[in-house]
């Protein structure tokens, strides 16, 4: 359940950021996962839920949206283009499991579909991030 | 708005001393350095972890003769795997030992990832593993852990402090604490290396003489201990206050 650990840094950051910019309530967080994180949604938000609780009363009525962020990766060699869901499926539990945990070991585990380079980049789809607070002053 | 980065200081928060154990040069024993103060010190009692940051060529896992790249037990994160008492994270748990081909980007990532999930719990002591060089993972150490102090490996080689005296020197620059520094693989001891670092004002910690023996021992942490490379490297410690 290392999606605990990653909800965990989100309301962190929250925190942080409306102590930074006088908030005294945070009424919405909408969060970015990239979908090479490969997060399952029910755990994480049943994280974000238990350490809310935890929290002061300024998350008290907190909404979170949570947006997955589409994969996009490209070849640097050919510059071919893909998804991980097109790449997904021909991977093992272990090389899938594997990117759960750390995302750029899509790097080891897979390959351009179209010319075999491992020399491809993440364009989007990996990390956590808040896109935006909402709250009161 | 990144967040894995604002929650790696309370990962580390109960942890005592970090140690990056760093030399900007290959091949000149860091990770053995590395592994054996992991499990000098566990042996002494001290409660340690082990991070193997050299995310291309990782070998504390074959120092430690870790046999199984089991995924590491979730809690709240992940747990890193005790290994010989060390508590020892390593990216082979998810490469699988597989070649690793990371560009800068990727190598940021990956450390952010590691340190943001990671629960190291309670610990006397970190040691991280520092690959060769001064580029993505010696700048985030000193970006992302901020307690951070270095010790620094050298080997008696013109050629080797040409490339160890520049991490000193960035280290330097940047006023980040540094324990001093080791020359290892002597094999006629010379005053060269002791007389550089005393030039640049630093503390040269002792001299680990070249074993031809070692290599038997490597992945046999019981073995490390009874080698002469182990005894020097003990010397060196008892005479430094860590």
């Amino acid at each position: 359940m290392h999606e605990w650990a990653l909800a965990e840094s989100i309301i962190t950051t929250a925190v942080e950021a409306a102590e930074k910019k006088k908030l005294k309530m945070i009424s919405e967080i909408k969060i970015s996962i990239g979908e090479l994180q490969q997060i399952e949604q029910d755990i994480f938000e049943f994280a974000l839920g238990e350490i809310i609780k935890s929290q002061d009363g300024k998350l008290r009525n907190v909404k979170t949206i949570i947006e997955t962020e589409e994969s996009t990766l490209k070849c640097k060699n050919c510059g071919n283009k893909w998804k991980f869901a097109d790449i997904k499926k021909i991977l093992s539990d272990d090389e899938s499991e594997s990117i759960h945990f750390i995302p750029e070991v899509t790097f080891v585990h897979t390959r351009c579909p179209k010319c075999g380079s491992p020399d491809f980049e993440i364009t989007s789809g990996r990390g956590v991030s808040i896109t935006s607070i909402k709250g009161k002053r | 708005m990144e967040v894995r980065v604002n929650v790696i200081e309370k990962r580390l928060r109960n942890v005592k001393r970090i140690i990056s154990v760093a030399s900007c040069k290959g091949g000149v024993g860091n990770s053995l350095v590395a592994s054996s103060l992991a499990l000098n010190l566990s042996h002494k009692g001290f409660n340690i972890g082990l991070f193997d940051l050299d995310l291309y060529g990782p070998s504390s896992h074959i120092i430690l003769g870790v046999k199984k790249q089991n995924f590491p037990e979730e809690e709240k994160g992940i747990i890193p795997p005790k290994i010989h008492g060390i508590n020892f994270m390593s990216i082979i748990y998810f490469t699988k030992d597989k070649p690793s081909p990371f560009r800068g980007i990727d190598i940021s990532n990956i450390i952010i990832e590691l340190l943001a999930i990671t629960q190291w719990g309670p610990l006397d002591y970190l040691i991280i593993d520092m690959p060769p060089g001064i580029g993505d993972e010696t700048l985030d150490v000193i970006r992302l852990i901020k307690k951070s102090e270095f010790l620094v490996v050298s080997t008696p080689s013109k050629v080797a402090l040409g490339t160890v005296s520049k991490l000193l020197k960035i280290l330097i620059e940047l006023k980040i604490p540094i324990i001093g520094v080791i020359e290892n693989m002597v094999i006629t001891k010379s005053s060269f290396i002791e007389n550089e670092i005393d030039k640049l004002d630093l503390t040269y910690l002792g001299t680990i003489y070249f074993d031809k023996n070692l290599e038997e021992s490597i992945g046999k942490p019981d073995k490390i201990f009874k080698t002469n490379f182990m005894k020097d490297f003990d010397k060196i410690l008892g005479e430094i206050d860590l």
